[in-house]
């Protein structure tokens, strides 16, 4: 692995490496409460002041008002075993914010694109911005409760995604569908940059 | 590892901040907004490192009292950062612009109060190991 020096902290234990997987989606269709129910400390909230001009609009001279705009993106944290800690952040839900998307998506392991059947059409930015990055991501519908149901099937035909991206059904309030959605996700990016997944997936066994 | 002492940054007093565009500061228009850059003397960029959201940092031995130059904003990322923490969960426990605590973070660098570890680049992300860490510490939750 090419790494940086690595540091080390007061008592000379060497720091752990942070990795990121990104949750994205339409507004309201549960990133927040995906990164809510995996995190393992309360999720925190990290906020970007903007001016007009970080937004890169034309021209503001002249302009009376002070438009200052704050973008938050939710985030939560699990601590790996070994030398990794595992940051989940929640991008930000207008697509105005482009940019921050980029600090985001910069370095990730990968994304999970969240979708709501209702409003389908809501997560195409996502995965348009994913694929025109090169940022492995699967899709994961939330299930809503009185939502109605389709078939997978149904779903990745209305999606229309290449045959490589995985779809899925979840639940992002239940922590088990969470963590199946977000192993898929690392065993896709692992076959999207290349790796066998077979090695990795076998549960733990002993000595390894 | 201490960066080498800048002499003049020692005998500065503390109430003339340096780089400091005075008429900045007094922005009557900038209401809210001049808060945060006040806490960085109106820098934009930290002086050292790049400081990733997810940028690992922690505080070395280094008493920083007395030190010159040091608000109270950055006594409490030294707090904070007594355990290995991101830049992103500073921020929010600061409840600071990410902006804001990445110039102070460069601070402290300078004056060798803390420690960090970047993230692995994207185009080294092909260690096998790493996949595997993070399937494992996924299923044990």
């Amino acid at each position: 692995m090419v790494s940086g020096p690595s540091s080390r902290d007061m008592n000379g234990r060497k720091l752990p490496t942070a990795v990121k997987i990104v949750i994205a989606g339409g507004f309201g269709v549960g990133k927040t409460t995906m990164v809510g129910t995996v995190s393992e400390t309360q999720p925190l909230r990290t906020e970007e002041i903007l001016t007009d001009e970080s937004i890169g609009v034309d021209d503001i001279s002249g302009v009376e008002r002070k438009d200052t705009t704050t973008v938050a993106m939710d985030f939560g944290r699990i601590t790996m075993r070994d030398e990794y800690v595992l940051y989940l952040f929640g991008t930000p839900g207008q697509e105005r914010f482009w940019f921050m998307w980029d600090e985001v998506a910069l370095g990730a392991l990968g994304a999970v694109v969240l979708a709501d059947t209702r409003r389908l059409a809501d997560c195409f930015p996502s995965v348009d911005y994913f694929e025109r990055r090169g940022t492995p991501f699967i899709v994961a519908v939330n299930c809503f409760e009185g939502a109605r149901r389709y078939d997978l099937e149904e779903i990745e035909m209305a999606l229309n995604l290449g045959p490589k991206v995985p779809v899925m059904l979840c639940d992002a309030r239940s922590l088990e569908s969470c963590k199946k959605v977000l192993i898929k996700m690392v065993l896709h990016a692992m076959k999207s940059r290349g790796l066998s997944p077979e090695n990795a997936a076998a549960p733990q066994s002993s000595g390894v | 590892m201490m960066p080498p002492e800048d002499p003049e940054r020692e005998t500065r007093p503390p109430e003339t901040p340096a780089e400091l565009p005075h008429d900045r500061l007094l922005d009557e228009q900038a209401g809210p907004m001049v808060r945060p850059y006040v806490m960085t003397s109106g820098r934009l960029e930290p002086t050292r490192g790049k400081f990733d959201l997810i940028t690992l940092v922690v505080a070395i031995g280094v008493n920083p009292e007395g030190e010159v130059g040091l608000g109270p904003e950055h006594l409490a990322i030294l707090r904070l950062c007594q355990s290995v923490m991101s830049v992103a969960e500073l921020t929010g426990h600061l409840n600071l612009p990410v902006a804001t605590v990445r110039v102070m973070l460069g601070d402290l660098l300078d004056k060798g109060f803390i420690t960090m570890q970047e993230p692995e680049p994207e185009a080294d992300m092909h260690d096998i190991r790493l996949y595997k860490a993070v399937i494992d510490g996924l299923r044990a939750l």
